[in-house]
């Protein structure tokens, strides 16, 4: 029998649980080094998946099937070029974000312990999950972890950023639900299978495929859910809230995994079950998108309160994860999957920064620092190289990430194939799109480098910032793997993009496919006439020797064909 | 052109970077000492290798024999195929050998000048890897590699210009320049991004080079081809500082001195001309985009000259003068002369190098003073400064026989003679260029004027005080005086014009402009150039000679608006504090204040809830718990039903 190597990884954090629970109450520290062993030994099992994961194969990789309730509901899992750099994230954070709290969490250390455990394994199965159902428990399971962390370890006005993020959450989720239940029924309701959904939903003739009305709507259910959680602009007023309440390893685990959860969906289940509604409304998106990278920035110019600062840069930083995906060109999702990691990545060594200072002087408010770098060389060295991979300096991994995503999104806006409008105000839209989420990298810089300043930099004006002590050899073990990270990401990214080559190439074509023959009727006659030229030009090219590749420059854009019945 | 693999390109490199690392890791541990040695000696023998590598390329037989090594792949998509890759040709060896060489020489004068400071590790550290940075950029083998050294180098001047990182404002100047030089690199990677499209995923420099010259195709023509190398111009004009962009290096002086001498004179802020140079093949197809280049470079060059002119700091005049230099070899490179742009590039390195190092000497020995109002007088404290000061103050001048005088000549020359898409609009440019060319004179013989010569205006402690520096410090001037004085024979007009001979395969076959004039006006032209040249000594001496109350006080008095305007540098700073950055700040508080906290957060979010609540009173007020309340409703409700039935 082959080894179930994905729910190894799903489920031994959830084992670790009883360890810990039976655990006398009088022993904090050997119930954190049993939740860390767990851990450790979690991201282990991941990082064998990584090794032994193929990156030239597109489809899920060690499947595994079982029927769990009645016939329709399977406890399946699966891993693909998308979701196993997640999971990777996933398991490289969790025991990261525990040991940042041995400080800052002192009481009730094993429910704390138990509550992170659950949520690696709730977090690991959504990204692994193949049955919807399966996704949704695990989606819904997040929230009660992730509750307490904020609820009971969390600042002063804990109680109304919980409700806040646990009801809002709610309200998309339930929508989800609902939407899910929809097409299990429309499609016969027979299975809440993945490949069922992506197989039959958007295929024509096909019993169960949803009408251009039905995909609209479920399309818009499904993605207020992933919206909120990403968070979309705008919808993101939970997420300074919570992160401001909560404790450090509750930040990093909010800002570095379940964020995440929102993109992926959109990835993952809004687009490949929904392609037509996707592609008609992929304008507007990408539109609230840019609004989100530039709003994002400006407001996190505003902040006085570092973590309230960060939050918000993650609003930006989303923005443009979502921007590349909605290119839905190779590079464009490619550079999304690898920018959500970036962000993961960036954002809980940020927010572990924020936290270093926070234990020594308790307070985030920049006012309150200055002239840090005297004291604290070495936090001054990972708190610079962290604030630069947010920026995307090249060399750093945020560079890799923003420079896929926009070389998406400019083949999109130079040379689209695929027109959800008409052909002349849709590549101008996306070239205005690109042009503006590309200064981000300008606003960004402010932003960042203000903090820096303000933080770092200058003379010490409190007398109680000349006798702080850098960074513990914990501290070091918790922030400098991330670093490394981010500089191996930035400098040799093959190894990482290696790995989502074919599952994005295939998830992109599949995407073309099936949007080229849509039932979009705004665009599906245009599409067609380009897709035969198109054709007809690879067909020549793979003649004269080429590997049919198609050569954008080649094609001579006929009026009639791009602009039919239009005033362009 | 014919490639060839050489192992030794990534030594070049990456010794400097090894330098950085060990500097920064073990500098604290084994002393000030060992890190600038190892820092040194790195770079040293970067320029070693450098050299080797020149000798080597000199003896192919093919001149355009491009050294190549590819290192490994950086980004590979069915699409995209970028690889960190080098190469090393006969123009990235002209500024690899400006760079190395003259970083060899600034280590080894901070040596001396850095004596005592606490973060002498951490500045050597700094030194070294803004040199790998800078290496990256000359040597890289695509457009991807040379923009990662581009915003490197921007990294490590905002480190460097931000090192005595305890005052403020030294850390905002740091800031200032990032943020300044972000918006050119917006521009470049956009233009990056059209060009990786357009030219089906690859950036290698060759491949460009036949995409450019295959032709327009359907979807690339000229209009394209412009709006790139406008976009890649606004990237050059953020890292050279030309006009809107320059406001960051004046501020950018608030590092130390042999910093300003490095990056901020000689090498970094070059890049932008190296870049054009380097693209020089895209920039043929886009007269307009030329035009341009050339028109801001000479506006620039003008501009920055004036401004020189009323200033008192002495690294502030030195700053202003870097700007407008870079603004002559824009306007070189703008008229197609691109070798001569690389010509004015070298030269101004070694004079503008000298004459900061001459004036860090200065505030060395001067502990800190940088008014040149309250010098004078030091020509007989500090001999070597004072002599190799005099020297660069007459190249930069264009005084003949020195570099300068070659160089600024021969970009005057190619405004006025080259070959290009709108003659007329060029003959005006060199017109401001002379203009800018007089103006320069006048500055530079008013900076050394006040500070070397005349009766010392220091208080009798500070001048008994001033010394000459060490000689690890002068021997680098000597050097660099050296430089300044004989680099221009690289390029005596003429068919013996050595740097043109040598750059022709890589920049294009752009001849020497004076070859073709007839001896009358290329006679005429370098007259024109000499006698702007000195005039603007005379003046400036005329003027200055009794020191800053003599005629030039009166002046400045009687065009009293005028001077304020100038020595407050026409007020654009002020202007961009008010148009720019408050707006900024305000469109910021006001998207957090209004727009999230109360139009989404309270009206919309949280009054969503408040609905709820309220909806919820309804049923509240109903389910009490009262079974008498309870006993009521059914009461009448039953007797509605009964009513009703």
């Amino acid at each position: 029998m082959e080894l179930p190597i994905l729910s190894i990884v799903t489920l031994l954090p959830l084992l670790g649980i009883p360890l810990v629970a039976f655990l006398p109450r009088r022993f904090p520290g050997t119930a954190r080094a049993v939740s860390l062993t767990v851990m450790v030994l979690t991201f282990g099992a991941a990082l064998y998946l990584f090794g032994v994961f193929d990156g030239e194969v597109a489809g899920f990789q060690f499947v595994e099937d079982k029927e769990w309730v009645f016939d329709s509901i399977h406890y399946k899992l699966g891993v693909d070029g998308i979701s196993l750099l997640l999971v990777m994230l996933t398991a490289f954070l969790t025991p990261i974000a525990l040991l940042a709290s041995v400080q800052s969490v002192g009481d009730r250390v094993r429910e704390f312990c138990i509550a992170l455990l659950a949520l690696e394994t709730a977090m690991i199965g959504t990204f692994l999950a193949l049955d919807l159902f399966l996704f949704y428990v695990f989606w819904e399971l997040m929230l009660i972890p992730m509750y307490l962390i904020i609820g009971v370890w969390g600042g002063p006005r804990r109680v109304y950023a919980t409700v806040k993020f646990v009801l809002y959450t709610m309200v998309g989720s339930l929508l989800m639900l609902a939407a899910l239940l929809y097409i299990y029924f429309k499609t016969g309701g027979t299975s809440f299978d993945y490949s069922f959904f992506t197989s039959t939903l958007a295929k024509d003739g096909a019993v169960g495929a949803l009408s251009m009305k039905e995909q609209v709507f479920l399309f818009a259910a499904f993605g207020l859910a992933f919206a909120i959680k990403v968070p979309f602009f705008p919808f993101h007023t939970w997420l300074p809230d919570a992160h401001v309440e909560a404790p450090t390893a509750g930040s990093v685990i909010l800002a570095g995994v379940l964020l995440k959860m929102g993109t992926y969906g959109f990835i993952r289940f809004a687009i490949p079950f929904f392609p037509d509604a996707a592609s008609l409304y992929s304008a507007p998106l990408m539109g609230l998108a840019v609004v989100g990278v530039v709003y994002g920035a400006l407001v996190a110019y505003a902040q006085q309160d570092m973590k309230k600062l960060v939050a918000y840069s993650s609003v930006s930083h989303l923005g443009l994860v979502m921007l590349g995906m909605f290119a839905l060109t190779r590079e464009g999702i490619a550079g999304s999957v690898l920018q959500m990691v970036n962000h993961g990545l960036t954002s809980a060594a940020l927010f572990l920064c924020v936290g270093f200072l926070y234990e020594r002087r308790h307070t985030r408010a920049m006012a309150d620092y200055g002239g840090i770098a005297r004291v604290m060389p070495l936090f001054t060295v990972a708190f610079v190289i962290v604030t630069l991979s947010s920026i995307g300096l090249p060399g750093t991994n945020g560079f890799v990430g923003e420079l896929l995503i926009l070389v998406g999104l400019f083949k999109e806006g130079i040379g689209s194939v695929l027109l959800p409008g008409q052909l002349f105000q849709w590549r101008t839209f996306v070239l205005i799109a690109a042009g503006l989420a590309a200064s981000g990298i300008v606003l960004g810089a402010v932003y960042m480098l203000n903090m820096l300043r303000r933080v770092l930099f200058g003379p010490i004006r409190h007398e109680a910032n000349s006798q702080l002590s850098d960074l513990s050899w914990r501290e070091k073990l918790v922030i400098f793997p991330i670093v490394v990270l981010i500089i191996w990401i930035g400098v040799a990214p093959g190894l990482f993009l290696g790995k989502t080559q074919a599952t994005v190439d295939r998830y992109v074509s599949d995407y073309q496919a099936r949007v080229m023959k849509g039932r979009n009727p705004k665009t599906a006659k245009r599409n067609q006439a380009l897709l035969k030229e198109l054709v007809e030009i690879q067909v020549k090219d793979h003649l004269q020797g080429g590997d049919g590749i198609v050569d954008l420059r080649k094609i001579k854009w006929k009026k009639g064909a791009t602009v039919e019945g239009s005033d362009d | 052109m014919e490639s060839k693999l050489f192992a030794a390109i990534p030594w070049i490199i990456f010794l400097p970077a090894m330098g950085a690392l060990l500097a920064g890791i073990f500098g604290k541990r084994l002393g000030d000492r060992f890190a600038a040695l190892v820092a040194t000696a790195a770079v040293s023998a970067s320029f070693g290798l450098t050299l080797y590598a020149v000798w080597l390329l000199h003896g192919e037989a093919d001149p355009a024999t491009v050294y190549v090594l590819d290192l490994y792949t950086f980004i590979e998509t069915r699409f995209l195929d970028i690889q960190v890759a080098f190469q090393f040709d006969r123009l990235s060896a002209v500024m690899a050998l400006v760079v190395t060489g003259i970083s060899a020489l600034i280590h080894l004068y901070s040596i001396g000048y850095m004596k005592g400071d606490r973060s002498t590790a951490r500045y050597f550290s700094h030194l070294n890897m803004f040199v790998f940075f800078m290496l990256l950029l000359v040597l890289g083998k695509n457009l991807l590699i040379m923009f990662v050294g581009w915003e490197g180098v921007g990294l490590s001047s905002y480190l460097l210009i931000g090192f005595w990182y305890e005052e403020m404002a030294k850390a905002r100047a740091g800031k200032k320049a990032f943020i300044v030089n972000r918006i050119g690199d917006f521009g470049f990677l956009i233009a990056m991004m059209m060009i990786v499209v357009y030219n089906q995923g690859s950036l290698d420099f060759a491949s460009l080079q036949e995409w450019a010259s295959s032709g327009a195709s359907p979807i690339m023509n000229q209009t394209n081809m412009t709006v790139i190398c406008l976009l890649l111009f606004l990237g050059a004009a953020g890292k050279s500082a030309q006009i809107p962009l320059y406001v960051w290096l004046p501020d950018a002086m608030a590092g130390p001195t042999p910093v300003s001498a490095l990056i901020h004179a000689a090498t970094m802020v070059t890049a932008g001309v190296y870049m054009v140079a380097r693209l020089s093949f895209l920039y043929v197809h886009a007269p307009l985009a030329m035009a341009a280049v050339a028109g801001i470079g000479v506006l620039t060059a003008l501009f920055a000259a004036t401004i020189a002119i009323a200033q008192r700091d002495v690294k502030k005049v030195l700053a202003y003068s870097t700007i407008s230099q870079l603004g002559f070899m824009f306007l070189a490179v703008g008229s197609g002369a691109f070798a001569t742009g690389i010509f004015h590039l070298t030269t101004h390195a070694f004079f503008k190098a000298c004459l900061f190092l001459g004036a860090g000497s200065v505030i060395h020995a001067l502990k800190g003073e940088q008014d040149i109002f309250k010098m004078g007088g030091l020509a007989g404290k500090m001999r070597v400064t004072h002599a190799t000061f005099l020297v660069s103050t007459l190249a930069i001048a264009g005084i003949p026989p020195l570099s300068g005088f070659f160089s600024k000549d021969e970009v005057l020359a190619s405004a006025f003679l080259g070959e290009t898409a709108f003659p007329v609009l060029y003959k005006f440019y060199w017109a401001i260029g002379l203009l800018a060319a007089f103006l320069t004179a006048i500055y530079m013989m008013r900076l050394f004027w006040l500070t070397f010569r005349g009766t010392t205006r220091l208080s009798e402690e500070t001048h008994r005080g001033a010394h000459e520096s060490p000689w690890t410090m002068t021997i680098a001037l000597v050097i660099l005086a050296v430089g300044a004085a004989v680099a221009g024979f690289l390029g005596i007009p003429g068919e013996n014009h050595l740097l043109q001979g040598w750059l022709a395969p890589v920049v294009g076959a752009s001849q020497p402009p004076l070859v073709h004039a007839s001896p009358v006006l290329h006679w005429t032209l370098l007259f024109a150039s000499v006698c702007a040249g000195v005039a603007g000594l005379t003046t400036a001496w005329l003027f200055y000679r009794r020191g800053p109350e003599g005629p030039a006080a009166r002046v400045a008095r009687q065009f009293g608006w005028f001077h304020r305007t100038l020595t407050n540098k026409f007020y654009v700073d002020e202007a961009l504090g008010y148009l720019l950055v408050r707006p900024l700040r305000r469109v910021a508080r006001f998207c957090y204040e209004v727009v999230d906290k109360v139009l989404l957060d309270l009206f919309v979010v949280n009054a969503s809830a408040r609905a709820v609540r309220l909806f919820g009173l309804i049923p509240r007020a109903l389910h009490n718990g009262n079974v008498q309340n309870y006993l009521l409703a059914i009461v009448i409700g039953l007797a509605c039903l009964w009513i009703v039935l």
